[in-house]
């Protein structure tokens, strides 16, 4: 828990609570701005365009001037749309997605500290909120997220938007099951679901105490994949698939309310490569050294922010390179390779844990849990098999 | 501060208790009332929301991450899903009832529920509005490793009888769902699909 709370709530607790919130509100806003231009840059690079080059250097201000464009421009309500719901829905999604971002440590000394950093005399965690349910906090919120997608599809009245934001919500629930799967392998090595417990857990040596490492990078990959998709990126994009569905879910959608969802999209992009930061690569630490502020504030920050920067890229990225899936390799993906793989995996951890703790020999432990999985593997590539030759069966009869 | 124990702040639990339990009320009441019913299923959003609002108050941090991931993230998602794909719309004449004397019998259900759980709570001495009133908990443990410990010794036989009833609950979806064809049968007709709101 945060040690700001330890001795009772004072009035400074209070405004360094309120000062943290606002710090956290700015940076969101702040990060999702940057990282609009970021992606606009890198994908023009990736092919061979300028991109935005006009408001400001580098063009970094164009946001902000779309921003400011989107907010003067007349708000549309369709004739069929259901007004509280279509009102409702951007809301619902920016709130979470503002939420989400609470639970993040951005820095602190977890090196050779514990984590915390001095703001008037106060010790306190760089992190607007360490509630107990930590990781699960931001999967409830992304469970939020999903309401704003759908009820926008749906309210617009509007069949295309209806198509975007069904494809969403059956997309998002199914990746939930890997996403959340590959979040309990974190938190079986861990040992601990908030986020601060998570970042001290892997800050002893650089690189070498990272998730990443202890939980053997299949959990760190399907979080990655099933994180694109919860974050309807691409090649998960489906929900607004340009070329079938409009804009999808967000056609009938103008103005500010419009920009309420961009603004979500680009701030979900920006947890959730910050929550993998957090869960796989160790948060805000890394080497520190010379004074103080440099070991607490600077460095540590620096850490958080090269880790983040480099997911943002890795998600324009595959924006860039990767084509958009069809629907049901979609859902293949999902059900067939993702669940079961993060499932086998955590088994797996879990069998590792079991023997160190009750003393047994971990290779042969390994071995055998190997052996185990290896069959569960080939009983489930018999049945997919089956169901194959049954639906072949079945279009044969119909034909 | 040991993790587990809250100091006991009256008045700002009482606020929240009020509000949240607005929230839970007025929910609850929408769902019933509203013609809607992509309307119903966001008042049942609201009352889980409140509910879990409430365990917060309690200390119950994992309950009340769970009622927001389950409830709120899956089965009511679930629930629009249904509604959206089967265009369940205001036209329905909410007059006609599919299952005879429905509606009597819901209500005496639903009074003799509320009726049971007041005797039950004045039987159990009134409301007093402490926290953890059956056993104090652990304050050397996050309610969620307690929660697990017990899930997995004491009550692991439920937990695994559960397990199983999932499991057959999904093998029978997956039965009904996928009959194999009858030799000669003609291709099931799509259904017409209504979409989005009647205006």
């Amino acid at each position: 828990m945060d040690p700001l709370y330890a001795d009772g709530v004072g009035v400074a607790v209070v405004l360094i609570t309120l000062l943290k919130v606002l710090v956290a509100f700015v940076f969101t806003l702040v990060a999702t701005m940057f990282m609009v231009w970021f992606e606009r840059k890198i994908i023009a690079d990736m092919q061979h365009r300028i991109g935005p080059n006009r408001a400001g250097p580098w063009g970094i201000l164009q946001t902000l001037a779309d921003g400011t464009k989107l907010f003067f421009k007349e708000d549309l309500l369709p004739d069929k749309a259901d007004r509280r719901v279509f009102r409702l829905a951007p809301v619902l999604a920016v709130v979470p997605a503002f939420l989400a971002f609470s639970v993040i440590p951005l820095g602190g000394n977890f090196t050779d500290g514990d984590g915390t950093v001095s703001i008037f005399g106060h010790r306190t965690f760089l992190q607007l909120a360490d509630p107990p349910v930590g990781v699960l906090f931001f999967l409830a919120m992304s469970a939020i997220g999903v309401y704003g997608i759908m009820l926008a599809g749906w309210a617009s009245g509007s069949k295309y938007p209806l198509l975007g934001s069904v494809r969403a919500s059956a997309q998002i629930v199914s990746y939930e099951a890997a996403l959340g799967l590959s979040v309990v392998a974190v938190l079986l090595v861990t040992r601990t679901l908030s986020t601060n417990g998570i970042v001290a857990a892997q800050s002893a040596r650089f690189g070498v105490d990272w998730n990443l490492v202890a939980t053997g990078v299949v959990p760190a990959v399907v979080f990655l994949i099933a994180g694109t998709a919860e974050l309807n990126r691409p090649p998960f994009d489906l929900v607004e698939a340009e070329q079938e569905l409009v804009g999808g879910f967000n056609t009938e959608y103008s103005s500010i309310r419009f920009a309420l969802f961009f603004l979500a999209e680009f701030m979900n992009t920006v947890t959730m490569s910050a929550l993998i930061v957090t869960m796989f690569l160790g948060g805000p630490s890394g080497p520190v050294f010379g004074p103080e502020v440099m070991r607490s504030w600077f460095l540590p920050l620096f850490w958080f922010f090269l880790k983040l920067v480099l997911f943002l890229f890795t998600f324009v990225w595959f924006r860039g390179t990767l084509p958009r899936l069809r629907y049901d390799q979609l859902m293949d993906l999902g059900w067939k390779v993702l669940i079961p793989l993060s499932l086998g995996w955590l088994l797996l951890l879990a069998t590792i844990r079991v023997a160190q703790n009750e003393g047994w020999s971990v290779p042969i432990a390994m071995a055998i849990s190997l052996v185990v999985l290896g069959g569960a593997f080939g009983l489930l590539n018999l049945s997919l098999r089956a169901a194959r030759r049954n639906r072949e069966h079945e279009a044969e009869v119909y034909a | 501060m040991p993790v587990g124990t809250m100091v006991v702040k009256p008045v700002p639990e009482l606020v929240t208790f009020i509000l949240a339990g607005a929230i839970v009320v007025i929910g609850a009441l929408g769902v019933v009332l509203l013609p809607q019913p992509v309307h119903a299923a966001l008042s049942l959003v609201a009352t889980l929301f409140g509910v879990a609002v409430l365990f917060v108050a309690q200390d119950a941090h994992l309950l009340a991450a769970v009622q927001v991931i389950v409830y709120a993230g899956a089965i009511v998602v679930l629930f629009l899903f249904v509604i959206m794909l089967l265009g369940v719309d205001e036209a329905d004449d909410l007059q006609i009832e599919p299952i005879v004397a429905q509606r009597p019998l819901a209500l005496v259900a639903g009074v003799g529920i509320l009726g049971l759980s007041l005797v039950s709570l004045f039987l159990a001495g009134g409301a007093t509005g402490a926290s953890s009133m059956l056993m104090a908990p652990d304050a050397t443990e996050t309610n969620i490793a307690q929660l697990g410990r017990l899930l997995f010794t004491e009550y692991a036989f439920a937990f695994e009888a559960t397990a199983i009833l999932l499991t057959i609950s999904v093998v029978g979806a997956v039965m009904l769902a996928r009959r194999a064809p009858q030799d000669g049968a003609p291709y099931p007709e799509d259904e017409t699909v209504q979409s989005g709101v009647a205006s």
